[in-house]
């Protein structure tokens, strides 16, 4: 199959009447690996959750197109059957129901009526997924993100992430509150997913997370918009001399989305 | 047989009900004697909730039901409780007031363990019966209904288990009201002498609409000392019978009981479900689910009460309310002076379907010691948005988003029902309310 395309076209969101993203651009391809960086509060989140379609996020201006259909005339389930994925920075905690079970629910979601996975199957992906992540089986049986600790969170994650296969993999800041073997063994799980048929946008405000998912393209935000893209190296250069020498060439003062350009 | 204040039945009835049953006399007084109180006693008050309008007095008292030869003759709708692959099993049907089946396995009856409906133990136990029946948990003259539910009681089981034995498999009961107008007058007594231990699951199941009927049940649960007992129930009752059901309990020094009730009744329902730890170190975990629909109303007060040093009380309520359902929860933990070093909890969560939906949730603590430890809890509200928008974005549609939240919000009662048969059964009743 060849690989999707999530086009973002001028995208404005407002949050409580708040404008955060002021005319966003990007197109992400099957088998690119898009990272977008920036300091905290220039937009970045929002971004994805506006994306997958999170409720207290509205979509005032521009398009959000995967493959020609416009996903936010979707509801979030549809959206989510139509491809995208969205590792979320903070997964809701859902008491009573088995992180199994929700796993379950959620392949058999993308899949036709009557041609539910097997459970003998499903155990199999589940438990050789797990292993990859070096996480511990009786977490399956828990109930979803409830009294997880911040690390378990982001493997779980990653887990429907790669029991999914989604066409499009939105990862927003999968790597913040890991430690070195955590994050390490997390990208080790994205990195198996790469192929032309999958296309990634990883959100991160750390150079550390692209030193294990070497990125395609690399994106800064500033104030709502992406003010500069490039390659790998770019990412090298941030991390090397921070975000300071952006905001000059760009004349930017205050990056966050809240002050004028 | 209209709906006034004046009692549905008179002395003769109930002296005639008592001699065809061949009761014993002490149990003929009694009835009796709780017929005159009813007349003068007022209705049980549940805080919050106006019962005067509810029916108790339009019914039909008595109705026979067959005998069945083998559980294969049992309708799918009452097989699904059953685990019909046990076939050492300990269990009772009772349909309408008639014993349908009955078996206990020879290896407990040899210990002396007793489970049979009301009236056998009446004739074969009377002694024993007498010690327990209205005396410790319940009494006859607490309000109209329990008098007159002692004036008319029309079935029930007795479930003893004598001291030291421990009961690994569960006693259960199914009180199959077959016949669509007749009365639930039940009363269940449990007890576990010291050192015993013992799983009882009942099963309350009619199908009555538009005919009215009205279920007034009383159970008294007694664990003595070392003793523990575990009650699980799933009520089933239909639209058309009102419900007031008492289950009260006992705890003497070191005991246990614990309650997990699935109380899923169509109709209008007042439930009171108290434990008194009476001894020292005895515990109790009342935990308690609901689903309510249409114009149902319903009050739920789950009641412990602390006698003995350092004893434990845990109360759990949590219901689903859609529709124009409307209940009221009251988690009371009361600890009396004396009682120090005890611990009493109360949640009580109520889940919103509907805007027409109603729900009260009332954690009460009453505390008369002051070295004490006590928490309480409460919420009211409808599914949380973000859960939705997270279960959602794995394409899970908005329906089963929802039926994951809603199972995932009353499992943690659901998977304490202690028979297998019986908890999925709890949850594909609580999926037809739902849906």
């Amino acid at each position: 199959m060849a690989g999707s395309i999530l086009e973002i076209k001028d995208l404005h969101v407002a949050i409580e009447d708040q404008e955060i993203l002021k005319g966003v651009n990007l197109t992400i391809k099957g088998g690119e690996f898009h990272a977008v960086m920036g300091p905290n509060g220039t937009g970045k989140s929002t971004l994805a959750s506006a994306i997958m379609g999170h409720p207290k996020y509205e979509v005032t201006k521009g398009s959000v197109l995967l493959d020609g259909e416009d996903v936010l005339e979707m509801e979030v389930d549809e959206r989510a059957q139509a491809g995208l994925f969205l590792a979320m920075q903070y997964p809701s905690e859902i008491s009573g129901v088995t992180t199994s079970d929700f796993l379950r629910s959620s392949i058999n979601a993308h899949r036709e009526e009557g041609d539910e996975i097997s459970l003998m199957k499903f155990i199999k992906e589940m438990d050789a997924a797990m292993d990859y992540l070096d996480m511990d089986k009786n977490m399956a049986q828990r109930y979803l993100n409830e009294g997880f600790s911040g690390g378990e969170k982001k493997r779980n994650e990653i887990l429907q992430l790669m029991m999914i296969k989604p066409a499009i993999g939105i990862l927003d800041e999968i790597d913040s509150g890991l430690d070195i073997d955590a994050l390490k063994v997390v990208s080790k799980g994205i990195n198996k997913l790469r192929s032309e048929s999958f296309g990634c946008l990883m959100i991160t405000h750390y150079q550390r997370l692209l030193d294990y998912i070497t990125p395609d393209y690399v994106h800064v935000m500033m104030q709502g918009r992406v003010v500069k893209s490039g390659g790998p190296e770019l990412a090298q250069r941030l991390e090397a001399e921070g975000y300071d020498w952006i905001k000059q060439e760009l004349g930017i003062e205050e990056e966050t989305v809240g002050q004028k350009a | 047989m209209t709906v006034d204040t004046k009692l549905p039945y008179e002395k003769d009835y109930v002296s005639k009900f008592s001699d065809e049953r061949n009761e014993p006399e002490w149990m003929k007084s009694l009835r009796l004697q709780a017929l005159e109180l009813a007349d003068s006693l007022p209705m049980p008050t549940p805080d919050k909730t106006n019962i005067t309008k509810w029916n108790f007095s339009q019914f039909k008292h008595k109705a026979e039901g067959q005998v069945i030869k083998s559980l294969d003759e049992l309708p799918d709708d009452i097989k699904v409780f059953i685990d019909m692959e046990n076939h050492d099993k300990n269990l009772v049907i009772q349909r309408n007031q008639s014993i349908a089946y009955k078996s206990l396995s020879s290896e407990l009856e040899k210990k002396g363990v007793i489970l049979t409906d009301i009236t056998t133990a009446l004739h074969e136990h009377s002694d024993l019966v007498q010690r327990y029946y209205m005396k410790d948990a319940v009494a006859i003259d607490e309000n109209r209904l329990s008098a007159l539910h002692t004036a008319l009681m029309n079935g029930g089981v007795f479930v003893y288990v004598p001291k030291g034995v421990v009961i690994e498999e569960p006693l259960q009961s199914i009180f199959w009201q077959e016949d669509n107008e007749v009365a639930t007058f039940n009363h269940v007594i449990v007890v576990a002498e010291e050192n015993s231990s013992l799983t009882y699951v009942e099963n309350y199941i009619s199908h009555n609409q538009d005919q009215q009927a009205v279920a007034n049940i009383v159970t008294e649960v007694i664990a003595h000392d070392n003793a523990s007992i575990s009650y699980g129930a799933v009520d089933n009752f239909a639209k058309g019978t009102t419900v007031y059901v008492n289950r009260r309990g006992v705890a003497y020094r070191n005991a246990t009981i614990d309650w997990a009730l699935g109380q899923m009744n169509d109709g209008h329902t007042a439930s009171e479900n108290i434990t008194h730890l009476i001894g020292d170190d005895s515990t109790s975990h009342a935990k308690t689910v609901t689903v309510g629909r249409g114009h149902q109303i319903q009050n739920f007060t789950a009641k412990i009460v602390h006698f003995g040093l350092a004893s434990e009380g845990y109360i759990l309520q949590h219901g689903v309310m859609k529709e124009s359902a409307s209940s009221v929860f009251n988690g009371i933990g009361k600890i009396e002076h004396g009682a120090s070093k005890s611990n009493a909890e109360q949640e009580s969560r109520v889940l919103m379907l509907s805007k027409d939906a109603r729900g009260d949730a009332n954690p009460i603590l009453l505390i008369d010691e002051d070295d004490v430890t006590a928490g309480h809890a409460a919420s009211v509200g409808r599914v949380d948005p973000i859960q939705m928008y997270y279960l959602m974005s794995r394409g899970i549609s908005k329906t089963e988003a929802e039926r994951l939240i809603i199972h995932g919000f009353l499992a943690p009662v659901v998977k304490e029902i202690p028979i297998k048969a019986v908890r999925e059964q709890l949850t594909q009743v609580i999926e037809g309310k739902v849906y």
